[in-house]
């Protein structure tokens, strides 16, 4: 039955939407970022809102990263709450410095005296067919810096809600979104009363099932479900997890669905090796060793670089990689 | 917020080096004068319409789908090829990944430019061999890169000589917005502080994708090498042979040992930022038009139709000459055909990686049962 707080809308527009609320509800909020103002951003991302908010809060910033996080730190000491976008995953380098320096520990360098409520979203991930920096997934780099957190939303009506708990959030928060799900429809629960949103590090059981268990989060989700799907036609039958946060990671509920299945497979674009998969993993065994049936498969990108358009096919995780490792995972 | 500061769109104007107004004609300069032969004129026109061409071929070719994305240069033909026919062989540039005139200057083949946009590859060309360093994609991240191959050339004792086959200079492109990156600032200042044959060749096409220049500076570009201690000079983007001979000199300077030098073409992206943008969302078509006055190879055809230097004869021959590089880029990249993918492994390192050979090699026999999975189901499905 359809109620009336529900609307259909493509990730994107759920981003935009979300800020849009945030925005609405604390004068507070504003944004930073290259071409987020007139253009709405490369990705539309933004579309409107300076319209709507004016450029004091939505800030065409001159072409430097750098300049975008630590101008928004400085303006979180004012009682700010800079939303920064980086236009492209391959473009935060500059920025680096900034994040891991300062953003991330200014925190503890403070013993909790200064906060920096900064939230640093980007498009990530590969799977649109573009030119090289635009197809990367640097999460571990930064869930390798303590004092940041990480967040990957993989649906509309996450990324509507994620987007304003990341905001609300008091450390600094990066905020990934999936960019070739941008245009993906899906149904987003606006009316949710403060106490029904699902807190913004806890994972979520997409599909029950007894015989693996599927961790994706961001633009695998969807790989994960097709590939439970097909799983099923073969007489398998997979849990998939969404797990919806990389720092902080909800260990719980990948241990409980795996105490359950005995089995693991851990899919991201990122890089495998010394990748999300792998802290996964590790977590898992010390948690579940007696439960494991199997050892536990990871499906990713490759240690190299992410290559050329023509071959992104090839470097990104697919049904059939997945379903290998399910495999693999259902033999031993 | 405009409090004291000039405006970067419109104070410079009046010290612009210009050799040949947007009506072809042809004004003289205290110091830069651009004698040319005729053959060397009729060079840059051939230059300006090959390069034109070759855009709007490589445009059509995205529209079609056999490019993933296409950066035009429509508008600053006479800044890259002035500025890329101020170079000698032994020079090294560094171009973004506009700058094609620069490349095609260089001899790099235009489908090696172009298989980087088909998707094909990062890198296209051998930088040594044309001295042409990689596209660089990542705003400002050559420059420092450029400064530092000077430093080397340098410390080589290539400079300096007054042997003009020996002494080398570097050419580093960066746009209006590629100016607001720390790493300019301090590729400025080291080129500075090491005395580094450096030019730096900044593009203002006024436009850094939706954003007008007034949004990275509030003083005009070239004045910001003052304060790094090199001079700024700033010429008519549009007017190919005053940037030919203000990035000559500046790389005569730089080669003979007298330090970096910092140019401002003022010229303008009559295009889309590439063909992924949409230009309508933030500018207006009135400002287009203008600069549509400015066309710099009109003007340098006008100039050199009033000079008796250019005849039918050789319009004709160039025509053909178009034709000919559009059909053969057109063929050639219709018929490029996809690198195995196994070669994604091949040169991430120089030295062996033991993870990325056992990767190369799961991926291989992945690779391989997925083939066998293929011929044992006729029905062709696999899974
Ligand atoms: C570090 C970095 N940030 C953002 C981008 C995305 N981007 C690509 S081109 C561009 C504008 C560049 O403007 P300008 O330097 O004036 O060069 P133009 O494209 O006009 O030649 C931007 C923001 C990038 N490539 N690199
Ligand atoms: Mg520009």
């Amino acid at each position: 039955m359809e109620r009336a707080g529900i609307q259909r809308m493509a990730l994107g527009k759920a981003v935009n939407a979300g800020l849009r609320a945030a925005m609405e509800r604390d004068p507070r909020v504003l944004l930073m970022g290259e071409d987020i103002g007139k253009l709405g951003g490369v990705f539309r991302v933004t579309d409107g809102l300076q319209k709507d908010f004016g450029e004091d809060r939505v800030l065409d910033t001159p072409l430097a990263e750098a300049g975008i996080v630590g101008t928004a730190l400085g303006m979180s000491l004012r009682g700010y709450r800079p939303v920064c976008e980086i236009q492209f995953n391959g473009f935060v380098y500059p920025a680096f410095n900034q994040i891991v320096t300062q953003l991330a520990k200014m925190r503890a360098r403070t013993r909790g005296r200064l906060t920096v409520p900064v939230v640093i979203r980007m498009p990530s991930g590969g799977g649109i067919g573009s030119v090289e920096h635009h197809s990367e997934s640097p999460e571990v780099l930064f869930a390798h810096t303590a004092g940041l957190r990480v967040v990957a939303p993989s649906s509309a009506h996450d990324a509507y809600w994620m987007i304003q708990q990341a905001i609300a959030c008091a450390d600094p928060v990066l905020f990934l979104e999936p960019e070739r799900r941008y245009w993906e429809k899906g149904d987003v629960d606006v009316d949710l009363a403060p106490g029904e949103v699902a807190p913004l590090h806890r994972a979520r059981v997409l599909r029950t099932g007894t015989d693996a268990t599927l961790v994706a989060y961001g633009p695998t989700v969807r790989l994960a479900l097709d590939a439970a799907a097909a799983a099923a036609e073969d007489g398998s039958d997979l849990e998939v997890v969404d797990l919806r946060s990389i720092s902080p990671l909800d260990v719980d509920t990948v241990a409980e669905s795996v105490r359950r299945t005995g089995r693991l497979v851990v899919v991201h674009e990122a890089p495998t090796f010394h990748g999300p998969g792998a802290e996964l993993a590790a977590r898992i065994q010390e948690r579940c060793f007696y439960s494991l049936e199997a050892p536990v498969q990871r499906v990713g990108g490759f240690h190299v670089p992410f290559p050329a358009a023509r071959f992104e096919d090839h470097y990104l995780p697919d049904v059939d990689r997945v379903l290998d490792a399910v495999e693999a995972a259902l033999a031993a | 917020m405009t409090d004291g500061a000039v405006s970067p769109t419109t104070s410079g104007a009046p010290t612009m080096v210009q050799l040949l107004d947007a009506d072809g004609v042809r004004h003289e300069h205290p110091e830069h004068h651009a004698d040319l032969e005729p053959d060397e004129l009729l060079g840059l026109l051939r230059d300006l319409v090959l390069l034109r061409r070759f855009d709007s071929e490589a445009e059509a070719l995205q529209r079609t789908g056999e490019l993933g994305l296409w950066v035009g240069t429509r508008g600053q033909e006479a800044s890259q090829i002035g500025a890329a026919r101020a170079v000698r062989d032994q020079d090294h540039l560094f171009p973004t990944y506009r700058d094609h005139g620069a490349t095609l200057t260089r001899e790099v083949d235009p489908l090696h430019i172009l298989s980087i946009y088909r998707g094909i590859d990062h890198g296209g060309w051998d930088p040594v061999a044309h001295g042409v360093h990689p596209y660089t994609l990542v705003i400002a991240a050559q420059l420092l890169p450029a400064v530092g191959y000077a430093m080397g050339v340098q410390r080589d004792g290539a400079m300096g000589t007054g042997d003009p086959a020996r002494d080398t200079a570097v050419l580093a492109y960066l746009g209006d917005g590629a100016t607001s990156q720390g790493e300019a600032s301090e590729a400025l200042g080291w080129a500075a502080v090491y005395n580094a044959p450096v030019v730096f060749f900044c593009q203002n096409n006024q436009w850094a994708i939706s954003e007008p220049v007034e949004r990275q500076a509030r003083v005009p570009l070239h004045r910001r090498a003052e304060g790094h201690g090199m001079p700024g000079v700033m010429v008519d983007g549009n007017d190919v042979l005053a940037v030919l001979s203000v990035v000559r000199s500046a790389l005569d300077r730089a080669r003979a040992g007298g330090g970096p030098t910092f140019v401002e073409a003022w010229t303008y992206r009559m295009g889309a930022h590439t063909t992924s943008d949409d230009p309508t969302r933030y500018r207006d078509a009135v400002e287009v038009e203008q600069w549509r006055e400015k066309d710099p190879v009109e003007r340098l055809r006008t100039y050199l139709r009033a000079e008796g230097v250019l005849d039918d004869d050789f319009e004709e021959q160039l025509a053909a000459e178009s034709e000919a590089l559009a059909e053969r880029i057109r063929a050639g990249v219709r018929g490029m055909t996809d690198p195995d993918p196994v070669g994604m492994f091949d040169h991430a390192y120089a030295e062996p990686h033991a993870q990325v050979e056992e990767e190369r090699d799961a991926f291989l026999a992945a690779w391989a049962q997925h083939e066998q999975d293929l011929e044992q189901s006729p029905a062709g499905g696999g899974r």
